[in-house]
Order: structure tokens, then C-alpha cells, then sequence
């Protein structure tokens, strides 16, 4: 069982300038920030390496940061730019009993992350969900599909801050 | 038992050509239970692939919980997994006080506690009896639901819903028991530890049953770990794994009990059987929990720490919590408002739905009923 200061520092030997901070001053959790385009060979590790062995992911949640700049638009509504767009791994251990927190962040204009999809198969539904609700393209993910909203949606990622209702869908109106 | 594939198919008349079909399972198929749409592709009567389409009854919870307080979103959180209500509300409860710091009274804890087993019952029954009707038993169902009956007869004098409660809040509840409860509760343990025989007599060593789910939609342990699978799929497998021994919250380490596991009584460890069967033996299990805490239900009062307003610090935190399908998981951000920032719900069915394709693959088309029965979902949560 290893603290997330160890892990941090194993990390850190392995990998360098990937693994960015250690984030423990907020309340309850803390993490580890890490490099978006290095996090599935960060994950690889995290699962086979001896002492470790992070055999399951319990969660994948996309977030939208929304620190970028606010605009209102003439009617009103809401516009984010810049900024960025961040996933959360929930990592644990069967075998070892210990969990950690790493995070991810990436520019909300152009979001990508690797997939951790070879890493653990749970990640499959999870990141096509984060792709889904949040628009974070997953690279390497090898069926990138809209999951939970239906597959012609044309407007957008609903869990975006700024996101707006469209007024029709397939000649629908929304809200009905 | 996966089947081989035939490539090619030998008549009197010369080789027959084959080509693989694909057959739209749903989205209105009473085996479902709910809106799921499967896409088969199959050859001849063997599966090669499963392709689940869900979202169908997709509300976006998450979004609606960045609308509201915290308090507020607790209605939603019912509506998660609707045949579990309790737990998704001791889940978020347990979420957000974590992010508090706040200590709940012990009264309350024990409280919780007797509900969620309670619904852990009542949820069971349900994933039982309707597993028995999908494979043709229709007499277990009917069973299953009079006594699920009886229990939500408890919740409904416990706060007046029988389905969804609203009661467990954040640092309390709506309000304390009925001063009738605990003597209804005993009664109703000790009605329903035979039932458990009865069911057993009636379905679980049922020929025909374990003739159609014995050796089908086999989950070794190592994917199940690989695909996120918890709860009694996981168990079913063979792995003692359930948070309320291995990360244990409440008063949950005060209790007596075991965590069974799949052993392959009937077939292999890890088939349909085996995650039937576990379920039937955790019921024994919540009987053994619940039976404990009205012993040593403390006095208090349910409502003190139940905070004015609740506005956490900027933060984060992941709870979770045994829910009947699994683990339930809430990663709540907290940006210092009072409105969460962010709520992601990880239900177990969304999940354990995730390894259907690599359980049905190789099995004939009849076995897709056997094995969504036995990885129990609710599009519910599945949706959310």
C-alpha cells in the first residue's frame, strides 16, 4: 500500500516532465496533474509495475473547467473561450487495497487525450460518455460514438457551461 | 456452453452459402426491462457480436444537478435507479457530507444502514423474480413480488413514498421512524427467512432453471476486474469484493456478515447461475445486518446535523457505496456556491452493462435473455 506521495515520486522518476504536480491543498482528494497526450503510457505503468498495480479504473469523469473567458452574446446567452476541458481517473487496486486520483487537462478548442481504452476495457463506455456529455476527443479510441444522446445530435456537448438547447432536432421542436 | 461456428454448411445439392444477419434485439422486448435496443450480429443462431444501444430514457441528470443546491438534487438522485432509491440517496448523502467534514449522529447511520439493506431486499427480489419469468418461471415472480410488497409497506410507513423517498438527506433525515417500525420490521425478518428456502426449492435447484443458466455467459474474474464489473456480477465471479467490508463507510464495520461468492455449484464459477445464486445468498446476508441494527438502534435525534445551508469549500471528493447492482459512485466538485460544479454519477449498471458483448459472444440467441437477466440492469441508471 503506497501513499500518493510514493506514487507521486515514482512517477515522477519514471516519467519526468510528463507528471506535472501534486495537487493536496483542497479538501478530501488529492491528485495528480499529468501530460493529456502521455496519460495512457502513464496508465500502462500504473497497472503493471510492481507495487502498484492499478488493475481497476472505478472512474472516468470528463469535466468542463469553465476558466476561460466569459462572454454573453446580444441574446444573452452564454459563451466560453479558451480555457480548458479536464478528465478525472479514479484508480484502484484489488490486489494492493490503494486508490489515487490523477487529472488531466487540455485546451477546450482543440481537446484530446489519449485513450486509456488498452489499459482498462471500463474505460471504453466511460470516455465515449466524457466524449459524448463534454466533446474531450479520445485518440486511439477505436469506436468514438456519441453513447447516452442520440446519434444525429447536431448541437453540441450538453454538460459544456455554454451549452444551448437547439430550437429543433429533426424537425422536432425543443423544448416540446 | 459457446458453440463453434460452421463455416461451411454440406446439402445433398453442394456447399450452402452462409452470411451473417443482424437482428435488432428491443428497444421494446419485454426481456429488457426497459428502453435497451441490442444489435446481434449473428451467424446462423450463434452470436459474434453484441452491440448495446442505450440512452433511450436519457435525462442528463447531471446537468439538472448543476441547476439546483445541494438538498435539491437529492429528488433527483431517486430517480437514478429507481428499484434502489435508498442507496442512491445514502450514495450522494455520504458524497456530499464527506465534502462537509460534518459528523452525523449515530442514529441516523444505523437508520441508513437498516434501509439500504431493506432495499437491497426489495431490489434482489425484484432481479430474482423477473429473472425466473424471463426464462419461462412465472410462479417465483409472483412470489418475489409479495414479499417486496412487505417491504415496501415498511417504507411507506417510514416516509410515506414506495418508491421514491426522499428521506435520507444531507447530515440526517426527513424525519425519524415510525414508533411502530422496529416491532414491524422483526416481524417482517422473521417472516421472510424461510421465504429464502422457499425460493430456493422453487427456482434456484429447479432443474429446467439451472439447465438454462448453468455454464452460460462465463466471466472469468481477471475481465471483470478489466471492465469495471462490480457488485454481485463481480462476486459471482469468484472475487470477495464488496465495499462494505473492503472500503467500508457508515457503521457498516459494526456488523456481522459474509460476502458470498460464486462457486460454481452447478457449472463454472462465473456463469449466470452463480450471479443468480449470489444474490439469493446476500439477501440472508442484509436479513443478518438488518437484524443486528434494530438491536442496537440508538435514541437521538435524526434531524440535528442537518446543516442550515450547505455550501462546501471548493474541493472535490469520490464516495461510493454498495449499491444492490454494484458500486455506486459519486465525484462531486465543489466550487465553493451552493450549487455542485459538477456531479458524475458511476452506476453499476452502465458498468456491468459495458461486458455484454464479450459474455454472449459464441452463445446462441436464446442465451442473450439468460444473461441480460443475470447482469441485472435498470435503464435508469444505465440512461441516467
Amino acid at each position: 500500500m503506497k501513499t500518493i506521495e510514493e506514487i507521486f515520486e515514482i512517477l515522477k522518476a519514471k516519467f519526468g516532465d510528463s507528471i506535472l504536480e501534486l495537487k493536496t491543498d483542497q479538501p478530501v482528494e488529492p491528485f495528480i496533474i499529468a501530460d493529456p497526450l502521455e496519460i495512457d503510457k502513464i496508465c500502462f505503468f500504473l497497472r503493471d509495475e510492481e507495487g502498484l498495480l492499478f488493475d481497476s479504473l472505478m472512474n472516468l469523469s470528463g469535466v468542463d473547467d469553465a476558466n476561460g473567458e466569459s462572454k454573453n452574446d446580444e441574446s444573452g446567452a452564454l459563451n466560453i473561450i479558451g480555457g480548458t476541458l479536464s478528465v478525472y481517473y479514479h484508480i484502484e487496486s484489488t490486489k494492493i487495497l490503494h486508490k489515487l486520483c490523477l487529472k488531466v487537462s487540455t485546451q477546450r478548442e482543440n481537446p484530446e487525450v489519449a485513450s486509456v481504452f488498452n489499459v482498462w476495457r471500463h474505460a471504453d463506455w466511460q470516455e465515449r460518455e466524457a466524449y459524448d456529455l463534454i466533446g474531450i476527443k479520445f485518440l486511439n479510441h477505436p469506436d468514438l460514438r456519441r453513447i447516452l444522446m442520440p446519434y444525429d445530435w447536431e448541437a453540441g456537448h450538453p454538460l459544456r457551461k455554454d451549452y444551448k438547447n437547439p430550437e429543433f432536432y429533426q424537425g422536432m421542436k425543443v423544448p416540446y | 456452453m459457446p458453440v463453434e461456428i460452421e463455416e461451411n454448411i454440406k446439402t445433398k445439392s453442394g456447399n450452402l452459402r452462409t452470411e451473417e444477419m443482424i437482428l435488432n434485439m428491443g428497444p421494446q422486448h419485454p426481456s429488457t426491462h426497459g428502453v435497451l435496443r441490442l444489435e446481434l450480429q449473428l451467424e446462423g443462431e450463434v452470436i459474434t457480436k453484441v452491440i448495446p444501444h442505450i440512452g433511450y430514457l436519457h435525462r442528463c441528470f447531471e446537468k439538472h444537478a448543476e441547476a439546483m443546491t445541494y438538498p435539491q438534487v437529492i429528488p433527483y438522485t431517486d430517480r437514478i435507479d429507481y428499484l434502489a432509491s435508498m442507496g442512491n440517496e445514502f450514495g450522494y448523502a455520504v458524497a456530499v457530507e464527506k465534502l462537509l467534514g460534518i459528523e452525523i449522529p449515530e442514529r441516523v447511520e444505523y437508520i441508513r444502514v437498516i434501509m439500504a439493506e431493506l432495499q437491497r431486499i426489495a431490489s434482489h427480489l425484484v432481479a430474482l423474480g423477473t429473472y425466473g419469468a424471463d426464462i419461462g418461471a412465472f410462479t417465483p415472480f409472483l412470489f418475489c413480488f409479495r414479499d417486496r410488497e412487505k417491504i415496501l409497506n415498511l417504507f411507506e410507513i417510514t416516509c410515506g413514498a414506495r418508491l421514491l423517498y426522499n428521506y435520507i438527506w444531507v447530515g440526517g433525515l426527513s424525519h425519524d421512524l415510525h414508533p411502530d417500525f422496529v416491532r414491524l420490521a422483526k416481524e417482517f425478518t422473521s417472516y421472510f427467512k424461510p421465504k429464502i428456502k422457499e425460493l430456493n426449492d422453487l427456482l434456484s435447484y429447479n432443474r429446467i432453471f439451472t439447465e438454462r443458466t448453468a455454464n452460460v455467459g462465463i466471466l472469468p474474474v481477471e475481465t471483470a476486474i478489466n471492465f469495471g464489473v462490480t457488485g454481485p456480477m463481480l462476486r459471482g465471479s469468484g472475487l470477495k469484493w464488496d465495499l462494505r467490508k473492503n472500503d467500508p463507510y457508515s457503521v457498516y464495520n459494526k456488523f456481522d456478515f459474509d460476502i458470498p461468492v460464486g462457486q460454481g455449484l452447478m457449472g463454472t464459477v462465473g456463469d449466470s447461475w452463480d450471479r443468480y445464486f449470489v444474490r439469493v445468498l446476500e439477501m440472508s446476508e442484509s436479513l443478518k445486518i438488518i437484524e443486528q441494527a434494530l438491536e442496537q438502534l440508538p435514541e437521538g435525534d435524526v434531524t440535528s446535523a442537518i446543516p442550515k445551508r450547505v455550501k462546501p469549500p471548493v474541493g472535490q471528493v469520490y464516495a461510493r457505496i454498495e449499491n444492490p447492482r454494484g458500486e455506486l459512485g459519486y465525484f462531486i466538485i465543489s466550487n465553493g456556491t451552493p450549487n455542485p460544479f459538477r456531479v458524475k454519477v458511476r452506476g453499476p449498471s452502465f458498468v456491468n452493462l459495458g461486458v455484454m458483448d464479450e459474455l454472449c459472444r459464441g452463445h446462441m440467441v436464446a442465451d442473450i435473455i439468460t444473461i441480460l437477466g443475470s447482469v441485472d440492469i435498470v435503464l435508469g441508471e444505465v440512461d441516467r
